[in-house]
């Protein structure tokens, strides 16, 4: 388990003082793969960085397993953060050496013999499915490719945890996908806790089981991504989860009343569900706006319904007939 | 009848005295780029990893005091660190003047350029890199020995072959003054002497060991290069 407890980070440097991180208190249990979320500048980096003491928080502590890694000395720190890796934007390979070679580093590192690096990083490559390209150097592989390598180094030294940030970042869609498909597996295989750093929901959407909002060096929002991502309740997490939320703009009709469907992990979807509802009931509904994503099958999201006054209280009732969908009526000020 | 008669005499001493000149030359070279590089790579490491941003940062006076030597040291015309060093040479080496004895102030002039050529190299390393190396666990020597020098050894051979011919250059000066080689002999015969055509020769010679290093410095930093997709 990661306890993060009151963790803060100010930068002083000749130009001023940043507040990076603002009191951070954040408890990741063994087993999850965490987000953590935010737009540039949030604090994501140097969050990470803080988990692995690159960074020494100003105030605050991390616990990894119970350990108080602020209280421990270098030596003490370089050996925890054998069992904590990590895996970067760029990927950071060594570029004067083979893919053999860059897997071999951190054993090289921790004075492990030679062959016993070697027999261990060519398993490695063939965990991350590059057994035939040991011998290329980076130069000479993809960036896809190239990820995969460094996270074969990472898991180098059986760590517990395995810190990334932005690990897809400079990837395209299609090796972004095989990237986190191979997180995952990592995780459910090996049982290694994996905390992911993006700015992209789609990364969080496709391999997070918990995830925390970072907005400006504060956590705004965390929990179970369906939570979080079905009600979003901050400023910051609706602009992350919604982009388009903030034009959510109640243009009301005539004679028309506005109703807030909220799609908490609806196993409808939302097309299908208005159509019924007109053939069925006979409720004709005017979607006002719409903004909804599916999550594992399931619909997490809110829509703004126009609808007959008359015809508000039946439609209500159908509606909250499916599981996992909330409704509420939509005051003018709202 | 004068002409034959000059270009004879000339292809004699060629012949006698250019073979055992050239080596003076090449070996004083060498030499004096190896302990200039023994005492310039620490100390550009040094300028790199005490830096403020370094792996191991000093205190900001001492670098300051680092710098301000090197680049004195850097700034002395090499013909007046010849005659500073004497005393130091007859120290090292029983006597100021000689081939052997010229080998003091080549290596006395050339560290600092050799330990500013180290930082530039050094510095190329993308920090993304060492921060990785410390996420391994790595500790300053590691990262000095296993990342910081291995991933610059192109840009240093690069940089050292610069250094070889730029210490070739000094050589033709410290022969001026009792140092051996391709230089004293350019000087003793066509500036003393007047022999312009053995001068000539000595400097084209010269020229060509520049030429030959460069070339195989270069080959080999690009040979040394994994950056390069072949
Ligand atoms: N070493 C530093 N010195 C001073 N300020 C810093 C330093 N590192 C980060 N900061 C500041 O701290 C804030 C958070 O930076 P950080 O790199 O953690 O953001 P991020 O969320 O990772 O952003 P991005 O998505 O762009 O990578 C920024 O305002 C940044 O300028
Ligand atoms: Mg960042």
């Amino acid at each position: 388990m990661i306890r993060l407890v009151g963790l803060s980070k100010t930068f002083t440097s000749s130009q001023g003082t940043v507040e990076a991180l603002k009191n951070i208190n954040i408890t990741i249990e063994d087993g999850d793969i965490f987000g953590i979320i935010g737009m540039s500048g949030a604090g994501k980096s140097t969050l990470i960085r803080c988990i692995n003491m690159l960074e020494r928080p100003t105030e605050g502590t991390v616990y990894i397993d119970d350990i108080d890694l602020s209280r421990l000395n270098r030596r003490e720190l370089r050996k925890v953060r054998g069992k904590v890796a990590m895996v970067f934007q760029n990927f950071n390979l060594l570029m004067q050496k083979t893919a053999l070679q860059n897997v071999c580093f951190p054993l090289d590192i921790a004075n492990v013999k030679p062959e016993a690096a070697e027999a261990k990083a060519r398993e490695l490559l063939k965990l991350v499915g590059l057994e035939d390209k040991e011998n290329a150097y980076p130069a000479q592989l993809s960036g896809g490719q190239q990820q995969r390598v460094a996270i074969a180094r990472a898991l180098a030294t059986d760590p517990k945890v395995l810190l990334c940030d932005e690990p897809t970042s400079a990837l395209d869609p299609n090796t972004t996908n095989s990237i986190l498909d191979l997180i995952r597996d990592i995780n459910e295989k090996l049982h290694i806790t994996v905390i992911v750093i993006t700015h992209q929901m789609s990364v969080v959407e496709s391999i997070c089981k918990n995830v925390a909002i970072l907005d400006n060096g504060e956590v705004a929002e965390q929990g179970a991504v369906g939570e979080v991502f079905a009600q979003p309740k901050s400023r910051a997490a609706r602009a992350l989860v919604y982009p388009e939320s903030s034009q959510e703009s109640a243009i009301s009709v005539e004679g028309q009343k506005l109703i807030r469907v909220v799609f908490n992990g609806a196993e409808t979807a939302r097309e299908p569900m208005i159509a019924t509802m007109a053939s069925k009931e006979g409720i004709l509904a005017n979607i006002a706006f719409a903004s909804t994503r599916t999550i594992n099958d399931r619909v997490y999201g809110s829509m703004l319904l126009g609808i007959e006054e008359k015809q508000v209280e039946r439609a209500k009732k159908y509606l909250t007939g499916s599981r996992g969908i909330t409704v509420q009526e939509v005051s003018e000020n709202d | 009848m004068t002409e034959p008669t000059a270009l004879q005499e000339a292809w004699e001493i060629v012949k006698t005295q250019f073979p055992l000149a050239i080596w003076e030359t090449v070996y004083v070279t060498v030499l004096a780029t190896l302990f200039a590089v023994i005492i310039g790579l620490p100390l550009g490491v040094l300028l790199v990893i005490g830096d403020k941003g370094g792996i191991k940062p000093l205190p900001g006076w001492l670098m300051k005091i680092i710098n301000v030597i090197i680049n004195l040291l850097r700034s002395v015309p090499f013909l007046i660190i010849i005659i500073v060093v004497f005393p130091l040479t007859r120290l090292i080496m029983g006597t100021a003047v000689g081939t052997a004895a010229s080998i003091v102030p080549l290596t006395v002039a050339a560290f600092p350029f050799i330990a500013r050529l180290v930082e530039s190299s050094l510095r190329e390393v993308d920090p993304n890199v060492i921060e990785m190396a410390q996420s391994a666990g790595a500790d300053s020597w590691q990262i000095i020995t296993k990342v910081m020098i291995p991933e610059s050894v192109p840009s240093l051979v690069a940089n050292i072959t610069i250094a070889l011919t730029t210490i070739l250059g000094y050589t033709a000066t410290s022969g001026a003054i009792g140092g051996g080689g391709l230089g004293k002999i350019a000087i003793t015969y066509g500036y003393y002497r007047y022999k312009y055509l053995i001068m000539i020769f000595a400097v084209v010679l010269l020229i060509v060991l520049v030429q030959i290093i460069q070339t195989t410095g270069t080959h080999l930093a690009s040979a040394l290069d994994h950056r390069l997709k072949k």
